[in-house]
């Protein structure tokens, strides 16, 4: 069955290639190769684990490139992490190619879009998948590219082409930091292959040295760039110019992931005595959650809402990771794959039906006409907001409760009472946008003649819903817990144990993270049923104006970093066109051509000049020669 | 070792090649270019064919032939081979000079003359990369540098008058500091070949034979051995080239018809690089390890300020200049790197293996990649009638969907990414230098990411955005066009899938070379 991993992860490839190559001006035939190789993928991956069972921990491994001494191979890591990781990217991506048969119907450039969305599946998994730093880095170059690629899929409009730009190079100075730490534990210890690492570190946690801080932050670079941390969260709001379905499968449930996924991967580096790494990992990731749920309150386009929910629920993962809790973290990475892929299809549908108007001040009234569309937006928004018994509400729970276990006071009460007011703030935003698109009067025309989806949209609608709803109790976290702590009791419980297991473990959690919601619920609605404009700017003034403009860090960015690379281009062209091409050479030049004047006044064809000059230079060879 | 002297016939071929082409009258443009491809492609069949009889496994010379004694009273001798350097240069003289014949296809001035030159350049380099005896490799390393003169003075751009002066007299300084350098070498050691003389640069004798034999005025022995270094290295430094000897390169670059700028870029400033490699590295070891501090310094500076002067230019073809610069920069930052720390006996010879290697690497790709790039600007500009401004284009994938999905697979090679040839040379080059000189590598790094900066203003402003309405009826690429592209895209694709294509060829002459540097 080893063959199986193989062809999960190159089937993507060679959809894309073949429909790059062969079958550009077939729409069908393209759509279905990609559509089919993800879904093949999904089926071979129920397969796999079927026959092998979750517990592995193998790897397939092949020789890349040998140099001198040393190899880098080229192998898949097989174990629950990665295989749980790889059927959610091949099951969410399944779903949303579909969604986007309906979606990219109308559009010129089918074709190329299914042959992006396939490359982009390809690297996913292939980060999924890796054994090493050099592959997953490689992989994770090839994401960055297939979101280039996808975010600027309508390159004429240039909101679009400056958006994928933006995130390409945003993620590029994440991966600055990023490829410094890889070569700075290849140096130091020698291998770059997850186990072998895992190893080294084990038998000598004090390998790295006084470096390990450094290391573990230089890596975190790159999750702070691919999962849009502060500072370098700016790139993903801008992302959402790419499709739709673009937005719900990298911008939501796969590639932002990637930066969490690899923390827990690659945890034993970070997690090493001496090391501060993990406190400023969850700061920042605490930080960026409030802050994303702060903006998110005050956006008036559907998709920068969520795009800013991301951000708040990667913050969340990240600090999780920062708290020493991977299971928590990639519990809630998984559920939020789902609730927010289904939330971003559910807009996509309403954007549609729209005729691509995405401001929810524009819409209204939309429940009778597209029920479908409602009732899974308002299942995403519940598991958002971690309503029992959707599966977010499990998934937050794991993470306040992961919070409560800090042995530092100072943190453990700073992390709960931040991730609960997140949580009330998150609820609030969501419920915002249900009562503002959903109910209350039809603000526009295109509003008043919205009507349903097409079924190819709406399938996957439902089944992502059911998912958002059962997603928390079908045993992911006790999967991930098994990984990443062989040493806990194993838990086997019924399916009602289950759904009220938070309630017994970690009641203090639980309830204030359901009372958070309750109460984000009650702002809401008090301030947003049956009304017409948004009433927040007027009761908070000039800060709704600085939640609504992101807080300037746009702005602030043009002003520091783009300036200093203008300036840096502009010193860098000052200096070769004054200094080196200017001075030095005018001066090589001025001389060469003075002294060329100075020996033509020698040249004056005057007969007694010239005599003179002789018997000078005879007397001077007579001085030199004789004295 | 074999009897057919290959290496002499693949040198002296193109250069038959050339007289006989220019012998053409004027009017015979067809037939012209039609034999120079003809040669250029005989001359790619005898490189493969010697690709396919190199023993990797051996580091050491192949198809050696000599040394035959010439003028034996100045120890010149006739003594050519390849290792794994000479050889992956002569692929890449035998692969990207069709490459400019074909960029050149459309020249009717003159023609038999411009494709007669192109072939000499391409036998000056075959010299240059095969030659073991510094006599005959200065030759070929002058003849390929008149050709090079005249095929900028004569079919460039507007200003092609100054650049083509600059490039001569530059390269010419540079050319008269080395043979300035290796005189007085001869003077004390009566040797001109390569290998011997790179013997006497590790065992130290060639240090103590000067202080011995050329006293001159009061200067230390280290002095006069810098000073003589100081020779050679300009000859080399003007070529590559390094900062601050680079400003003949930009003009140079802009100003040369399209297949000239590929053979510049692609090949030419390899014998930059390869100098380093073959000369001063085995002669100088010394030298350069007392100056390796400076020399990296220089790395890093051409790295990351060319990467920033890239940035600041508006010309497509300046753009890639720059760049090219930068790219180059990696490879001496590998070779600086290497030798930074020659004689400490702990040095981590993995390491320097691995920038090695990917020094080598990275001359093949980059000259690859580059002789691409400026390809398709030369497409650009025959389309846009002469245009090739970053601002005079826009929205251009709408017209032609073809050519700029190339050009932007070319674009990211150049950028690095992963999957395409130009990445794992690079990152080989900093695998290996990073735990030998961390602060270099670390401010180098910086250079990847201005590159990314300015590669993706350039596909952004050239390709996206709405279209310029000039433009709406620009052609995308014919067939033929596509034709001639695809193997170039072919390598670009193999070589970043399976980089051990050419690390199988290098690797040997690597490790020997890293373990020489131990002396």
């Amino acid at each position: 069955m080893n063959f199986l991993p193989w062809l999960i992860l190159f089937l993507p490839l060679c959809a894309c290639a073949t429909i790059t190559l062969f079958t550009q001006r077939d729409r069908k035939l393209s759509a279905g190769l990609s559509i089919g190789a993800v879904v093949a993928g999904f089926l071979f991956s129920i397969l796999f684990i079927s026959s092998s069972g979750w517990n592995l921990n193998t790897e397939l491994t092949t020789t890349w490139l040998s140099v001198g001494d040393f190899h880098i191979d080229f192998g898949l890591r097989l174990d629950p992490l990665s295989l749980m990781m790889t059927l959610l990217v091949t099951g969410v991506a399944g779903v949303i190619h579909i969604y986007s048969w309906g979606y990219m119907a109308d559009d010129p450039g089918f074709s190329r879009y299914f042959a992006c969305l396939s490359l982009f599946t390809f690297s996913m998994l292939g980060i999924v998948l890796s054994n090493n730093f050099i592959q997953l880095f490689i992989f994770w170059e090839l994401v960055g590219v297939s979101s280039y690629l996808l975010v600027g899929f309508w390159f004429e409009r240039p909101a679009a082409a400056d958006a994928g730009k933006k995130a390409f190079i945003t993620n590029r100075l994440g991966d600055f930091g990023f490829i410094i730490g890889i070569l700075l534990v290849w140096a130091t210890l020698g291998s770059l292959n997850f186990g072998d690492l895992e190893h080294k570190l084990h038998a000598d946690p004090s390998a790295l040295g006084a470096m390990a801080t450094t290391a573990g932050l230089l890596i975190f670079c790159g999750a702070v760039g691919k999962s849009a941390q502060f500072p370098l969260h700016v790139w993903l709001p801008d992302a959402m110019e790419g499709p739709t379905p673009v937005s719900a499968l990298i911008h939501a449930a796969t590639m932002v992931a990637a930066g969490v996924y690899m923390l827990c991967r690659v945890f034993f580096l970070l997690n090493l005595p001496g090391s501060n790494a993990l406190t400023v990992i969850a700061a920042v990731g605490g930080f960026t959650a409030l802050l994303a749920a702060l903006i998110a309150t005050q956006q008036n386009d559907i998709k920068r809402v969520l795009a800013y929910s991301t951000l708040s629920q990667l913050g969340y993962m990240v600090m999780s990771v920062g708290l020493q809790g991977r299971t928590p973290a990639m519990f809630h990475l998984t559920t939020h794959a789902f609730f927010k892929a289904l939330l971003f299809l559910s807009a996509g549908s309403i954007i549609l039906a729209l005729h691509h108007e995405q401001n929810i001040w524009k819409m209204g009234a939309l429940r009778k006409k597209m029920p479908v569309t409602f009732w899974t937006f308002v299942a995403g928004t519940l598991a958002l907001a971690g309503v029992w018994p959707f599966s977010g509400f499990f998934s937050k729970d794991t993470i306040l409760a992961q919070a409560l276990e800090q042995p530092n006071p100072a943190l453990r009460y700073g992390f709960f009472i931040l991730g609960v007011l997140i949580a009330a703030i998150t609820a609030f935003y969501m419920f915002r946008v249900v009562f503002v698109v959903f109910s209350g009067p039809a603000r526009s025309d295109g509003a008043g003649h919205a009507a349903e989806s097409p079924s190819v949209m709406l399938w996957p609608l439902r089944i992502l819903a059911v998912f958002s709803l059962i997603g928390g109790v079908i045993g992911v976290d006790a999967l991930y817990n098994k990984m990443f702590e062989p040493l806990s009791d194993e838990f086997h419980y019924a399916l009602w144990q289950r759904l009220l297991l938070p309630f017994a473990e970690a009641p203090f959690a639980a309830t204030l993270g359901l009372l958070a919601a309750a109460a984000g619920f009650f702002a809401a609605y008090r301030l947003y049923t049956n009304v017409l404009t948004d009433p927040l700017p007027e009761k908070l003034g000039s800060t709704s104006q600085w939640l609504r403009d992101r807080l300037y860090f746009d702005e602030l960015y043009e002003a520091t970093v783009i300036r200093f690379h203008d300036r840096l281009a502009a010193l860098a062209n000052w200096f070769e066109r004054w200094i080196i091409e200017g001075f030095c050479i005018g001066l090589v030049r001025g001389g060469t051509d003075l002294t060329g004047r100075m020996l033509r006044q020698v040249q004056s064809g005057n007969l007694q000049t010239y005599a003179f000059l002789f018997a000078l230079g005879v007397a001077l060879v007579l001085y030199f020669v004789l004295l | 070792m074999n009897t057919i002297p290959i290496l002499t016939i693949i040198t002296f071929l193109p250069l038959a090649g050339g007289l006989i082409v220019m012998g053409l009258p004027s009017s015979q443009s067809k037939v012209a270019r039609g034999l120079a491809l003809a040669f250029s492609l005989i001359a790619l069949a005898l490189g493969l064919g010697l690709w396919r009889q190199f023993q990797p496994a051996s580091g050491s010379l192949q198809f050696e032939e000599g040394p035959l004694q010439w003028i034996p009273t100045l120890a010149v001798q006739y003594h050519v081979g390849v290792d794994g350097l000479g050889l992956l240069m002569v692929l890449l003289t035998a692969l990207v000079v069709p490459m400019a014949v074909l960029a050149s296809w459309k020249i009717e001035d003159r023609a038999p003359l411009y494709f007669g030159l192109v072939l000499l350049l391409q036998s000056g380099l075959f010299g240059t990369f095969t030659a073991l005896n510094f006599f005959h490799w200065f030759i070929f390393w002058e003849l390929s540098l008149i050709p090079a003169f005249f095929l900028i003075k004569l079919w460039g751009g507007p200003l092609r008058t100054p650049a083509a002066t600059q490039f001569f007299i530059y390269t010419m300084v540079g050319s008269v500091t080395l043979l300035m350098a290796f005189l007085a070498i001869f003077l004390v050691v009566h040797e001109f070949d390569f290998i011997k003389l790179a013997e006497m640069g590790r065992n130290g004798t060639l240090i103590s034979e000067l202080s011995n034999q050329l006293g001159w005025r009061d200067l230390t022995t280290r002095r006069l051995a810098l000073v003589l270094f100081g020779g050679a290295f300009l000859g080399f430094a003007v070529k590559t080239p390094l900062m601050p000897f680079h400003t003949w390169l930009p003009s140079a670059y802009a100003e040369a018809p399209t297949g000239t700028t590929m053979l510049l870029t692609g090949l030419m400033s390899k014998m930059g690089v390869y100098g380093f490699l073959r000369i001063l590295v085995p002669i100088f070891p010394q030298e350069m390890v007392w100056l390796s501090k400076w020399l990296l310094v220089l790395a890093v500076v051409t790295i990351v300020f060319s990467a920033g002067a890239a940035f600041a230019q508006r010309d497509l073809k300046r753009i890639f200049a720059y760049s090219s610069i930068n790219h180059l920069g990696y490879c001496l930052l590998g070779t600086f790197a290497v030798i930074s720390s020659g004689s400490a006996t702990s040095a981590p010879l993995v390491e320097k293996a691995a920038a090695l290697n990917g020094v080598f690497l990275q001359m093949f790709n980059h000259g690859l990649t580059a002789a691409v790039l400026f390809w398709f600007v030369g497409i650009l500009q025959e389309r846009a009638h002469g245009l090739r401004g970053i601002e005079d284009f826009g929205g251009l994938r709408k017209v032609a969907p073809v050519l700029c999905g190339l050009m932007g697979i070319a674009l990211f090679s150049s950028l690095g990414l992963p999957g395409l040839n130009g990445f794992i040379g690079e990152f080989l080059i900093f695998k290996g230098a990073f735990p030998l000189v961390t602060w270099a590598a670390t401010l180098s790094v910086l250079g990847l990411l201005i590159t990314a900066v300015f590669i993706l203003t350039v596909a952004q402003k050239v390709f996206h955005g709405p279209l310029n309405q000039k433009w709406s009826s620009l052609p995308d690429l014919t067939s033929t066009e596509r034709a001639w592209l695809l193997p170039a895209f072919a390598l670009i694709f193999v070589l970043g899938i399976y980089p051990q294509a050419i690390l199988g060829v290098v690797n040997s002459t690597v490790v020997q070379m890293v373990a020489h540097l131990n002396f």
